[in-house]
């Protein structure tokens, strides 16, 4: 009982050990804060800008969400067609995964030519680094399928989009819940990295801003912003995962 | 409808390469298959593994065409899927994403007529599948999922899920094989009695004597690859057959002449007993 309190507390205690040894650390050197400030500098920079904070913040959330409900869409069609199609697969294959290699920072000022200053490139910049896990997770769950129930199915006259629907995309769901939870952070790095190239507003742009006048408190606290977004996304879509594909962690339920 | 005269299942010299260039080579993975199944005969096929004994279910099904040779089934030529049969194998395959008594119904959202029906007609449906499943002793858990049953509960309900759209002919492909020795005659006596009761046709695959002469009317005894019948035995140990009949010498008489027919095809692994020493 004893520790299983410790084990819920326990991130908790581990932070608030990280913020103390930050704090001792940067008050027993004298650091000055425009080279690193400490924790309580940054709650206090907090404090005093919350109104222009919380502003960037939403906005940066919506433009990642775009990007990233963008990505969704895309992520999975595509992730359906590679998965069903062997064809479609060894065709897109091998140039997604060269697309996927390539730096998203070096799209950035492309878009900026295409769409200019403002939404177009962060929520394409989210999209873009966003899709490759939800597309590579559905065709991984559509390409598993058993040879045996596709028999079963198949004996009873299914079609190809039978199977697919009845059998390949619940069996997906679970990856595809899954690579959510990485896209969704993979997502907020791409609206910040549009932000700061090429942007006028968002936390990206607020923290380009603050460092380049030296406000370091106030660029940390639009890193603490950004955190607390990709975390608490992180986490909602981890209980939207447990709550619609129980049946794939049937080990921690304990039947 | 077919006369009744003519066999529900009827090969007639049956063979099978897998590819073309197979084909080209010669290299059957069955040859030479001939065999007649009355409606509502229970037919078991038994040989050593890899002797194209699945090879055998996907040609009854319709999943692959013969490369000579002709299948009929009910009369007509098979060409296709045959929707009048349904399927089981040693692994259940259930989905584990839907409850016991949804995976049974799955074929019925599948199959015509059932499938145009299916919402309009569901309660019914379902009725069914509990029936079915009650019948092979799944009372009870028909919405527990898949994960939460035993190994034999799970192949029950797979087999009821190959019966569920009322198939004339049922394929088991090594249903019981990975189950353990009790449980495994628990599902002989089940499936005995959803034979006798529903009288449809079963082919049944498996390398276990004992199982095929228990509970099938004709047992066939398939060489190894190339994959042809060697012997034909009928069973007459009379129907309805209770477990004890497999501690009965004619039982164990048959059963151990069949094993001296797969012993001949081996010949060559071993010579004397095959045991130990």
């Amino acid at each position: 009982m004893k520790h299983k309190t410790l084990e819920r507390w326990s991130p908790l205690i581990v932070l608030a050990a990280i913020l103390l040894v930050w704090q001792a650390f940067v008050s027993a050197l004298s650091i000055p804060d425009y080279i690193f400030p400490g924790p309580w500098q940054i709650a206090g920079e907090f404090i005093q800008f919350k109104g222009p904070l919380l502003e960037a913040g939403w906005k940066t959330f919506w433009v990642t969400m775009l990007g990233f409900g963008l990505s969704i869409v895309v992520g999975v069609l595509l992730g359906f067609l590679i998965g069903s199609s062997r064809l479609a697969y060894t065709a897109l294959y091998p140039l997604m995964v060269a697309f996927n290699a390539v730096p998203k920072a070096a799209i950035v000022p492309i878009l900026v030519v295409w769409f200019g200053i403002g939404l177009g490139p962060g929520v394409l910049t989210a999209f873009l680094i966003s899709f490759f896990p939800i597309t590579v997770n559905i065709a991984t769950g559509l390409a598993t399928l058993e040879p045996e129930l596709e028999d079963v199915l198949r004996v009873l006259g299914a079609k190809r989009w039978d199977v697919l629907v009845k059998v390949g995309l619940p069996r997906s769901m679970p990856y595809f819940y899954g690579s959510l939870k990485v896209a969704i952070t993979l997502a907020f790095v791409g609206t910040v990295l549009a932000e700061m190239t090429a942007g006028d507003s968002g936390i990206g742009y607020l923290m380009q801003t603050a460092g380049s006048q030296q406000r370091l408190p106030l660029a940390f606290a639009g890193l603490v912003v950004i955190g607390a977004m990709a975390m608490a996304m992180y986490e909602l879509f981890s209980l939207v995962e447990k709550r619609t594909t129980g049946w794939a962690h049937r080990g921690s339920q304990a039947a | 409808m077919s006369s009744a005269s003519s066999s529900f299942v009827d090969f007639q010299n049956v063979w099978l390469a897998y590819n073309e260039e197979l084909l080209a080579q010669e290299q059957f993975a069955v040859e030479d298959i001939s065999l007649q199944v009355q409606q509502g005969d229970f037919i078991a096929i038994v040989g050593p593994s890899g002797c194209g004994k699945s090879t055998f279910m996907k040609l009854t099904t319709g999943l692959k065409m013969p490369s000579r040779g002709q299948i009929r089934i009910a009369g007509q030529l098979v060409t296709g899927p045959l929707k009048i049969s349904g399927m089981a194998f040693q692994a259940p395959s259930l989905l584990p994403w839907r409850t016991t008594i949804d995976n049974v119904l799955l074929p019925l959202e599948i199959v015509e007529p059932y499938r145009s029906q299916f919402k309009t007609r569901r309660r019914e449906f379902a009725e069914k599948a509990r029936t079915l499943l009650k019948s092979v002793g799944l009372g009870g858990y028909e919405d527990k999922f898949p994960w939460q049953l035993s190994g034999g509960m799970q192949q029950r309900a797979s087999i009821c899920r190959a019966l569920v759209h009322e198939p004339q002919m049922l394929l088991l492909d090594e249903p019981f094989g990975a189950l353990d020795a009790f449980t495994r005659e628990e599902l002989w006596c089940a499936l005995r009695d959803l034979h006798a009761a529903q009288k449809f046709n079963v082919i049944l695959v498996t390398h276990d004597l004992r199982e095929s002469v228990f509970l099938a009317d004709t047992v066939y005894v398939m060489s190894r690859s190339p994959g042809r019948f060697v012997v034909r035995r009928h069973i007459d140990l009379p129907r309805p057959r209770d477990l004890e009949v497999t501690y009965t010498p004619a039982f164990t008489d048959i059963v151990h002449e069949l094993r001296g027919h797969i012993g001949a095809i081996r010949q060559p692994v071993g010579q004397g007993s095959g045991l130990p020493q």
